[in-house]
């Protein structure tokens, strides 16, 4: 058993196998309203992973004994395609979407103005189309802008991403191979100035291990948000000709 | 004009007093709450590029019955909050058994939201001249955050439309746009608002909507 573990190895030439860095995310892509019937929708590419998020509401609470008078509640449903996966996943709700949605909606809740809309429903659609690790990081980076392109006000945005460690090595955002295989995964959502509302992990870290993988993580999800903000801003930018206006990023 | 793109969290000022609509305060500094463009006056104003309609008190809308209950027409005012139309909101007296009478599943009205209480029941008002069922001319849908350049400051755009058009056009807040008139002038004012509506976030469209009207007629006659 030993040896096998012995002969993976996670990196070559100081360089994780799909050419990485230890400190470095995988490539980012994110296209903005992607979907006309919903009411924001944004599509993510983190690596190979490929996520849809859409967001439908303020709207109407059916059933109707969820709805609460004072706020609006929050949905969120994560979702794997049944070919996202290699072998292929059995088709609808499992123990672990249901954990997904959970954690991701309580990833985002804390931002959204939710007694803004009394007696209605938010609802968050998250669905993978390809899965390789790091899909709840990207289902919340998605849900976030899609949040955003909504028009749902919001405190700020949300931005994930995770670390881990493999080989005895702390390593950002782990793609499959080194999730599977790896020894830590600690997924990490926080808002641009720093607050984090989601902490996962998985494995053992020692403390000092810890508090490195998370400054790695968090400064992954800062790395995030700037792209996550370009592309709403380059969104408007489609809709008018003329050059747009940076502002100051949220330091 | 100063305006800006800006996503929610983006800080705008250093100065709470300057907080506006679409913006809060934390720490004594104003930041975005939503996906839109930053006005920059006196106070910072964050305008949507998208979102639902939410009822205030004194909106004109346009709505469509849905339901009707023992003293209440239902009124779908396309937002997350249904209208009530109570019977005694109705311009003159009727009995309730004869509520369809007057106004049926389907029909289409010019109303006004007389109030909104803290849990969204959304009361509605036909009395007021200009208020009333719908029985001619056309509705089209726009997006409600594109409703002030429709109207323009002051009204500048709406009432120059009304005048070139020779239409009579009713704004609703939540959207909902009542024209009527001839049927060239009627395809003429849904082409030009449909324009207004694309181009919402421009500069100096009021200008350049007069260039197009006149381009447009200079093309019919």
């Amino acid at each position: 058993m030993d040896m096998d573990e012995a002969e993976i190895s996670f990196f070559k030439d100081g360089l994780r196998l799909d050419g990485r860095g230890a400190d470095q995310i995988r490539p980012i892509k994110i296209e903005v309203g992607v979907l006309a019937r919903a009411d924001g929708s944004c599509y993510v590419e983190m690596g190979k992973n490929k996520v849809i998020a859409a967001v439908y509401g303020p709207r109407e609470v059916h059933p109707r004994h969820l709805q609460e008078v004072t706020r609006a509640i929050v949905r969120y449903r994560y979702n794997m395609a049944s070919f996202s996966v290699e072998e292929r996943k059995r088709p609808g709700p499992d123990r672990r979407s249901h954990e997904l949605s959970k954690v991701s909606r309580e990833a985002l809740e804390p931002v959204i103005l939710t007694s803004y809309f009394p007696r209605s429903v938010i609802d968050v659609f998250v669905e993978v189309l390809q899965a390789d690790a790091g899909t709840r990081t990207a289902g919340i980076n998605a849900a976030s802008v899609a949040l955003a392109d909504a028009g749902i006000p919001m405190k700020s945005m949300i931005s994930s991403c995770a670390a881990g460690k493999v080989g005895d090595t702390l390593i950002m955002d782990p793609m499959k191979e080194e999730d599977n295989f790896g020894q830590a995964d600690m997924p990490v959502a926080m808002t641009p100035s720093g607050e984090i509302t989601l902490l996962q992990m998985d494995g053992r870290l020692s403390q000092e291990e810890f508090r490195q993988a998370l400054q790695m993580a968090m400064r992954g999800c800062r790395e995030v948000y700037e792209i996550q903000r370009k592309s709403l801003l380059d969104k408007y930018s489609q809709l008018e000709s003329e050059p747009v206006q940076e502002v100051q990023a949220l330091e | 004009m100063d305006r800006k793109v800006v996503v929610p969290g983006d800080l705008l000022s250093e100065d709470a007093k300057r907080s506006g609509e679409g913006t809060f305060v934390k720490d004594g500094k104003v930041y975005s709450l939503l996906y839109g463009l930053a006005n920059y006056k006196d106070k910072i104003n964050v305008i949507p590029l998208a979102g639902k309609y939410v009822p205030a008190p004194g909106d004109n809308v346009i709505g469509v019955i849905k339901d009707i209950t023992f003293s209440n027409w239902i009124v779908d005012i396309n937002s997350p909050y249904d209208g009530l139309l109570h019977i005694s909101e109705f311009p003159k007296r009727i009995e309730a058994e004869e509520m369809s009478k007057y106004l049926r599943m389907g029909s289409s009205i010019m109303t006004r939201v007389k109030d909104v209480d803290p849990t969204m029941k959304v009361e509605l008002t036909l009395n007021d001249r200009k208020l009333g069922s719908i029985r001619t001319g056309r509705v089209i849908e726009i997006s409600h955050t594109r409703v002030p350049r429709l109207i323009g400051k002051g009204g500048s755009m709406i009432s120059m439309l009304k005048k070139e058009m020779n239409c009579n056009i009713f704004v609703g807040q939540n959207g909902m746009i009542w024209i009527s008139g001839g049927e060239e002038e009627m395809d003429l004012a849904l082409k030009t608002i449909l324009l207004i509506e694309k181009e919402a976030h421009t500069n100096g469209l009021t200008d350049r909507i007069v260039e197009f009207l006149k381009s447009e007629k200079g093309a019919r006659s």
